[in-house]
């Protein structure tokens, strides 16, 4: 047993929904008792999605531990099959399920007689993988299995395509910025001139996934998701694979050469050092930045990041090689990736973290006291304690990181967003320094409704009680519950405001 | 004449039309009720015993109330306590001397899970054994999904409340005061309340009643552990939620209480009611209730003329469901449908007596009440009813407005102050935001925001 209170990475079933989701015409079926299907309101509200989430829940109730669930799943997996007419239906196994050790797949090969989709049983050991490699892991086996279905029928086609193309894996709801990281490689690709051949898994159908093999090669942009895919197609077809995330100007410039690399292998003959260099000095805004006076003013400053490790290490790299800031530590809770990030920073920060444990994080970075932190949604909220600013930079995040605007981490565009995220995060914290310095803002202490501040002063008093409910009202409404209730007492003539007074005086107002 | 009675009140049961569908719905799972228990007994630290799966829904359901250093913890489960190579009793004792030697609690509620429940954890077995080693009390609820739903959380948790024997208390000033000015109060055998509410809807409802005679002699549960009424034979009891079945149980059986069975304190016409009974049962002759309704009513009147003669569809998430129904009735809604995740049709008679004879007032015929409702049918009949407002969960809210139709968030009912005279305006105030908003954003043109069904 572990005492926890917060954790960085859900559980295996959510990655396997992700995966699902994501795909169009794919439907999830958990087995798993009322109330697990929280997912469903996860992605309806941060994702601010449009549709019904494909996932239902086949309900472990009382009856289920009794009996088993017999007909249960795959009379759950039938109906499915009928109302919504999917290509592929996943049953996905919980934390409640391995437990209960039914025979899953069992169901799911009964299923699969009658259904018109094709029905699979998600491969993931809720206690063994987290929602990171149970993603991973889903993703590989969908493509897998929809490959073998095209070698079976003799559908699948090797041949490549004429121009260059590219799969780009790595595309999926509930993740980081990835709508608007997925359109800048695009944008990219187009500027590269290679061609999109699928994009997978978010909006992509299953019967895609055979066409996989006619790109020349797979670019996977998060270590995270995607990798075990792209070893799969680079071992049964030889598809190279590109894995370096192009987050931050040498990182994007070192992406893109690898892709050159890859190309000219298969005698494409392409040059992309001019458009590197245009880029990084013309068209991009930060490899200037980074000379100019303003970041001048950060050379050497603390910092510290923690996050997945894409975008830890990717952070790690631009804070030092691109804009001159000291990171002190950097550190990830993806702790089963632990050698590659170590491989990845270790000469560009003092130390490294590797834990996921947020209680040990907060103490860390109290110690350090960093002039800035750039973690997920946990550090921002210690960082607010200890009174550091702070930039969101990885998952797990809340609504407001799933922005209406374009706003992608990778590519030019995406170190443009990062400078101004960086940049943005200092000032901020010197102008409340100086702030300080120079005795704050004048009007702080100031509680009356008026800023010149002529408001007579009440005469009436308020009895302890009274008082004591007053102080529990939240502080950015207090100060007009209390002018409404002396104004409505003044108008009652009553001198004591009691307990009755005030709730007479909110019936009153609403 | 009681027998005549008894005949009409039958012929109005048949009524009421109840089915049951699958279960297949979308609800939160019970240990969310730490959310809210947690706050409301200050003294107080959650444990709950599970998996990551729960402590991930605890910590996006509860969002930014994850940050405040709750009081309360995941004791999540890992692999060697599945397969019983480590020790239950070890373990959780390892845990709470650390929340013992941190946080310094009164009490620490042990709640169950799926998990412990497929594992058969003995928890209500080693409790009372750690109790004594530890020298703190250890209270077991199983709020678990196999059982339960939602606020039925905050029952399971209640329940066991009711059934420990009575603590220590620690006089507070409040009680002295009431002490003193005992001349208020009408001579009666004790009122204990229960069920989880703010404190500022606690200090209203008590004044409510003091405004009758009537003293209140506690609330289960109570600010603090340490302050929990002492429960004898004999007292009354009456709930102020409508999911509360297992702990007036409790309270009836084990503590030999009686129960006031009443429709609940929600909207001003339950509140009236909930009063009313109250009265009934101690012999007093109620005053001033009728004049407060219509006043309560006069003001809600411009909330009122919006929501007047449409339509509203219950999905059925948190039990609170028949008596908003029947308040919105009163408010001049119709109701189509109410789904309700579970219905105890004796915790809920004189409500479910109110909402019949709310709808003969109204002349409207009785909504049908499903049970163990099933989302996926349910769309459909939205579909083709298209009421004016869906009251749903988050699952399907954003999916049904896309698809032009206007959705309440059912959690909210669960966290806003929602009972009594003076809260009543704060349900229209939730019913009539998506009606207002509408009428606000006219400009923009269309509802329809996907092609796919």
């Amino acid at each position: 047993m572990k005492l926890a209170y917060w954790m960085y990475a859900g559980p295996a079933h959510i990655g396997t929904l992700r995966i699902a989701s994501s795909f169009k015409n794919v439907h999830a079926i958990m087995h798993a008792p009322l109330g697990d299907d929280y997912f469903n309101v996860m992605r309806s509200m941060l994702e601010r999605k449009r549709d019904f989430t494909p996932v239902t829940a086949s309900v472990v109730d009382r009856h289920v531990l009794a009996r088993g669930s017999q007909e249960k799943v795959v009379n759950n997996i039938s109906r499915k099959d009928k109302e919504e007419k999917p290509d592929l239906v996943i049953l996905t196994p919980t934390c409640t399920s391995s437990i209960l050790q039914e025979d899953l797949q069992n169901f799911v090969n009964r299923a699969s007689i009658e259904t018109e989709a094709d029905v699979l049983l998600a491969d993931v050991n809720h206690y063994r993988v987290n929602e990171m490699q149970a993603a991973d892991r889903t993703l590989e086996q969908i493509v897998q299995f929809y490959i073998k279905k095209a070698q079976k029928t003799n559908q699948l086609n090797l041949s490549k395509t004429k121009e260059p193309s590219v799969n780009i894996i790595g595309s999926f709801n509930l993740a980081f910025h990835n709508q608007h990281d997925i359109a800048e490689l695009k944008r990219l690709m187009y500027d590269l001139n290679i061609k999109i051949n699928i994009i997978i898994p978010e909006g992509a159908s299953v019967q895609q996934l055979k066409n996989l093999p006619k790109a020349w090669f797979n670019l996977v942009p998060y270590r995270e998701i995607g990798l075990l895919t792209a070893e799969y197609l680079k071992k049964n077809f030889n598809i190279p694979f590109v894995n370096l995330t192009p987050m931050g100007i040498v990182e994007t410039a070192k992406c893109i050469r690898k892709i050159q690399y890859i190309l000219n292998e298969n005698k494409a003959n392409v040059n992309f050092e001019k458009y590197i260099d245009i880029q990084t000095r013309f068209i991009s805004q930060s490899a200037w930045f980074s000379r100019s006076i303003d970041c001048q003013n950060l050379t050497g400053k603390k910092a510290i990041v923690f996050g997945d490790s894409t975008h830890a290490a990717a952070m790690t790299k631009i804070l030092t090689r691109e804009m001159g800031i000291s990171v002190v530590w950097a550190g990830t809770y993806c702790k089963y990736d632990k050698s590659w990030f170590e491989k990845e920073i270790s000469d560009l920060c003092d130390e490294i973290v590797i834990t996921d444990d947020h209680n040990l994080i907060g103490d860390l970075i109290a110690k350090v006291e960093p002039a800035v932190i750039f973690g997920t949604q946990m550090e921002r909220h210690v960082a607010k304690r200890l009174n550091i600013p702070c930039g969101v930079i990885s998952a797990p995040v809340h609504i407001q990181n799933f922005p209406l605007s374009y706003r992608p981490f990778l590519g030019y565009e995406g170190a443009n967003q990062i400078a101004d995220l960086i940049y943005n995060s200092f000032t901020l914290g010197m102008e409340d320094h100086l702030l300080e310095i120079f005795g704050g803002h004048d009007t702080k202490e100031i509680l009356n409704a008026t800023l010149s501040g002529n408001d007579k002063q009440s005469e009436i008093k308020w009895n302890l009680e009274a008082q004591y409910e007053l102080k529990k009202i939240p502080g950015f409404v207090r100060s007009k519950i209390k002018k409404n209730t002396e104004n409505f007492a003044q108008k009652k003539h009553v001198d004591v405001i009691t307990l009755e007074v005030m709730y007479a005086a909110k019936e009153s107002v609403s | 004449m009681t027998i005549k009675q008894d005949i009409n009140n039958k012929n109005l049961k048949e009524k009421i039309n109840f089915e049951c569908e699958t279960g297949n719905y979308h609800t939160f799972c019970p240990i969310s009720c730490v959310a809210w228990l947690y706050q409301k007994i200050e003294d107080s630290f959650f444990l709950v015993i599970g998996t990551k799966t729960c402590g991930y829904f605890l910590q996006n359901a509860l969002g930014v109330m994850i940050f405040a250093e709750p009081r309360y913890a995941m004791a999540e489960l890992e692999e060697g306590d599945i397969s019983a190579q480590l020790n239950d009793y070890e373990e959780l004792k390892r845990l709470c001397l650390q929340i013992k030697r941190d946080r310094n609690p009164s009490v620490i509620f042990w709640i169950g899970t799926c998990t412990t429940e497929i594992i058969k954890m003995d928890l209500e077995g080693i409790a009372p054994k750690l109790e004594a080693e530890i020298s703190l009390p250890i209270i077991v609820a199983r709020a678990n999904g196999l059982d339960y739903a939602f606020t039925q959380g905050e029952d399971t948790v209640l329940a066991a409340l009711a059934q420990r024997p009575n603590v220590k208390q620690i006089k507070n000033l409040q009680e002295k005061k009431t002490e003193s000015d005992n001349r208020d109060y009408v001579e009666h055998l004790p009122l204990i309340l229960f069920g989880s509410i703010p404190d500022p809807v606690v200090n209203q409802l008590t004044l409510e009643l003091k405004k009758q005679g009537i003293h209140v002699f506690g609330w289960l549960p109570s600010r603090r552990y340490t302050e929990l009424p002492q429960i004898y034979e004999g007292n009354y009891v009456c709930g102020v939620n409508p999911y509360l079945s297992r702990t007036a149980t409790t309270l009836m059986r084990r503590r030999k209480c009686k129960l006031i069975g009443a429709p609940f304190p929600i909207g001003p016409d339950g509140t009236k009611a909930w009063i009313t009974k109250i009265c009934t049962v101690f012999n007093i002759q109620p005053h001033g209730l009728e004049e407060r309704e219509i006043e309560i009513w006069k003001k809600m009147k411009n909330y009122v003329n919006l929501i007047n003669g449409k339509s509203v569809f219950f999905m059925g998430d948190n039990l609170l469901e028949i008596s908003l129904a029947r308040f919105l009735i009163r408010a001049g809604m119709i109701v189509f449908e109410i789904g309700i995740p579970y219905m105890d049709k004796r915790y809920q008679g004189a409500e479910l007596d109110l909402l019949q004879k709310t709808c003969k007032i109204k002349n409207l015929p009785l909504p049908i009440i499903i049970e163990k409702p099933d989302n996926y049918n349910q769309v459909d009949r939205i579909r083709d009813m298209k009421p004016d407002l869906v009251i749903t969960g988050m699952a399907h809210a954003n999916p049904l407005e896309a698809r032009g139709i206007n959705t309440k968030w059912s959690v909210e009912f669960t966290f806003a102050q929602i009972h009594g005279f003076t809260n009543a305006i704060e349900i229209l105030e939730l019913v009539t935001r998506p009606l207002r908003r509408n009428q606000k954003l006219e400009k923009i043109g269309s509802q329809q925001y996907t092609d796919r069904r």
